[in-house]
């Protein structure tokens, strides 16, 4: 006869404390402070769902979430193809592999802050490299201190050169896993490079390209350290993504309960989109 | 369909081999007749994928030429070369249906759509798939995939050869044997020239008229399944397929005839001339336990069920016998007799005795 007992919920119980301290509490104390207001003091006023009400109709959340989804929509839209044609383009066998491996691997190893700083100097118009020779050799205007748009190109071109290796690294492993064989057949069958790119490479990347999809949206969603290093967010509040404004909400002004309510909003965005994501692209398999 | 000749064809995968053991196909001239279902038989690292891959155009040889119907095809790559290859794992395009598999090399060659059903359809039914055209060729089950990737090789109607490197390394043991029939039946339906590679003999001789025996780079031997096992050119062809295979017995050659220590052994027929390491060959099939003969201990005895298979040492040779009944004891000794007819000498593993004229 079975004997039924309890014993199993003993084994999942340092996962459920584990996850209870580091996720469930932390944000149960979020949930708190998204339906008060505080003014310091441990004082605190119910507000009930003022705080996202509010928010959702504000113009400056709009606008944030706008900027955000510019800015991920753009950089998915260079990374993903670049990253594919990168991984394409590198050797399958021989010296040049660990070479191509390591130095594609460079970028993501430099802490985010660092990136950012790094970023910073290089655009400085009149030291940067960069900078200097755009505004001095080229004669091309740039100041992404004063102009939107420049700063605009300068942060996604820092996300491109800093994540592409990710998906391209991702793609490669793909790629290699390809038998021989499939390759072969294809030249038997007349099919041409495109074919085998549409029939053999792309289906066998498609895994990995998915995690890869996935890490860099909500990645690239939650971005925070480099442009906030490197633009501050503006010129003027034209590069304040998501969470570069939340960060001036709950610490700058202080408005612990809008915050509190913003970054609920905003969790349950990346989440939404993330399993939006997931499941159109796996909804053939 | 054509008939294929390679000639005087070497291959290295060094870019300078020195010596004969720096290649991997050391000097080979077949004519492959057109409409032949031809097996490449040989053990792992004998050289026969290399072969293959030669004939398909994926490898170009170091020497030597191939031709199909007379017309030089050495430089061609595989898609002008119009042959079709089946691999050891199925290759099929995971995104298309089983229907658009069939139909891609059709397509990428701008066949007429209606042509392209036609045959589509044809092949579909030959094969038994044409209930499953319309889903998607990822999830079918091993056996099928492989019967897709088959039926791409098929689908043009003007391959010059269709081969088949181990095609049936991934199947069930219980789907193999129905995929092999149906590979003899499609052979026998649409008559194109076949190579099938495989180092397993019960596939090589079910399948073919002519099995090609290879071994470190070199063909021993080229003959239907009858002659390589009546008659083995090699030791090695004697040794690689039979169950157990053919035993071969160093022996000295005396005045012409064949002695083991001091018993003469009675063979086919006369004794070519020659120098070198000379050994007696006989399969078990044709080793008797008699009351005379050469003596030997038994070391075991393996029922297999149709007979029993005795192991007996002659010395310190291994010597199996097929024996129906009356099986000795292990550790008994027993005295061996060979059919004369059926027991030949071979000289550096070549065989050299000949047959009817019997040794004075």
């Amino acid at each position: 006869m079975k004997v039924e007992n309890q014993k199993a919920w003993y084994f999942v119980m340092p996962v459920l404390l584990l996850v209870a301290f580091n996720a469930l509490i932390p944000m149960m104390t979020v949930v708190n402070y998204s339906v008060q207001e505080t003014f310091g003091d441990n004082l605190f006023f119910w507000q009930g769902l003022d705080w996202f009400e509010k928010l959702l109709r504000s113009e400056r959340f709009h606008a944030a979430l706008g900027r955000q989804f510019l800015f991920t929509g753009t950089i998915l839209a260079i990374e993903v193809p670049l990253g594919v044609i990168i991984a394409l383009a590198m050797p399958r066998k021989g010296f040049w592999v660990p070479v191509c491996l390591v130095t594609m691997a460079l970028p993501m190893l430099i802490p985010w802050n660092v990136v950012g700083a790094m970023w910073n100097i290089f655009t400085l118009p009149d030291i940067g490299l960069l900078g200097y020779v755009m505004n001095h050799t080229l004669g091309i205007n740039y100041n992404m201190t004063q102009d939107p748009l420049a700063a605009w190109i300068t942060i996604i071109v820092m996300d491109v050169w800093h994540w592409t290796s990710l998906v391209a690294l991702l793609s490669y492993a793909g790629l290699v896993s390809i038998p021989d064989a499939y390759y072969q057949a294809a030249k038997i069958d007349g099919a041409s490079a495109w074919s085998v790119f549409r029939f053999i490479q792309l289906p066998k990347m498609k895994q990995v390209l998915i995690i890869a999809v996935l890490l860099r949206f909500m990645d690239s969603f939650n971005i925070y350290t480099e442009p906030f290093v490197l633009t501050g967010g503006g010129p003027g509040n034209s590069t304040t993504l998501l969470s570069i404004d939340l960060e001036k909400m709950a610490l700058g002004q202080f408005d612990l309960g809008p915050a509190a309510a913003m970054s609920l909003i905003y969790f349950a965005i990346t989440l939404l989109a993330s399993w939006l994501f997931y499941t159109l692209m796996t909804r053939n398999n | 369909m054509a008939k294929i000749t390679l000639s005087r064809l070497r291959h290295s995968y060094l870019a300078n081999p020195a010596g004969p053991e720096d290649y991997a196909l050391k000097q080979i001239d077949i004519d492959w007749q057109d409409g032949g279902a031809y097996a490449l038989l040989g053990p792992s690292g004998c050289g026969k994928s290399t072969l293959l891959n030669i004939i398909s155009g994926l490898l170009t040889p170091s020497e030597g030429s191939i031709l199909f119907d007379g017309r030089d095809v050495t430089a061609l790559p595989p898609v002008e070369r119009n042959i079709a290859q089946v691999f050891q794992f199925p290759v099929i395009y995971d995104t298309m249906t089983v229907y658009d598999n069939l139909a891609f090399p059709l397509r990428n060659r701008g066949v007429a759509k209606d042509k392209v059903d036609a045959r589509v359809r044809e092949i579909a039914g030959m094969l038994e798939v044409t209930d499953m055209l319309q889903t998607r060729a990822a999830g079918l089950s091993p056996d099928n995939k492989q019967k897709i990737s088959m039926g791409r090789g098929l689908v043009r109607d003007d391959v010059n050869v269709v081969m088949f490197d181990e095609p049936l390394t991934v199947i069930d043991p219980h789907l193999k044997w129905k995929l092999r029939s149906k590979l003899k039946e499609l052979h026998q339906r649409v008559r194109a020239t076949m190579i099938y590679v495989t180092h397993d003999q019960t596939e090589a001789l079910t399948f073919a008229d002519q099995v090609v025996v290879m071994q470190e780079g070199e063909v021993v031997q080229i003959g239907t399944p009858v002659e390589l096992f009546d008659r083995p050119a090699h030791t090695f062809v004697g040794h690689f397929i039979g169950s157990p295979g053919m035993n071969v017995l160093p022996c000295e050659v005396r005045g012409g005839a064949a002695y083991v220590g001091d018993d003469r052994i009675a063979l086919e027929g006369a004794v070519a001339d020659g120098t070198g390491a000379t050994q007696i060959g006989v399969r078990p099939e044709f080793v008797s336990i008699a009351g005379k003969g050469l003596a030997a201990t038994v070391r075991k005895v393996a029922d297999v069920g149709r007979h029993f298979v005795v192991e007996a040492m002659l010395g310190d040779t291994r010597v199996n016998a097929i024996v129906e009944h009356s099986v000795p004891e292990q550790g008994e000794t027993v005295h061996l007799q060979f059919e004369p007819a059926q027991t030949r000498l071979y000289r550096d593993g070549w065989i050299a005795s000949v047959p009817g004229e019997m040794a004075a």
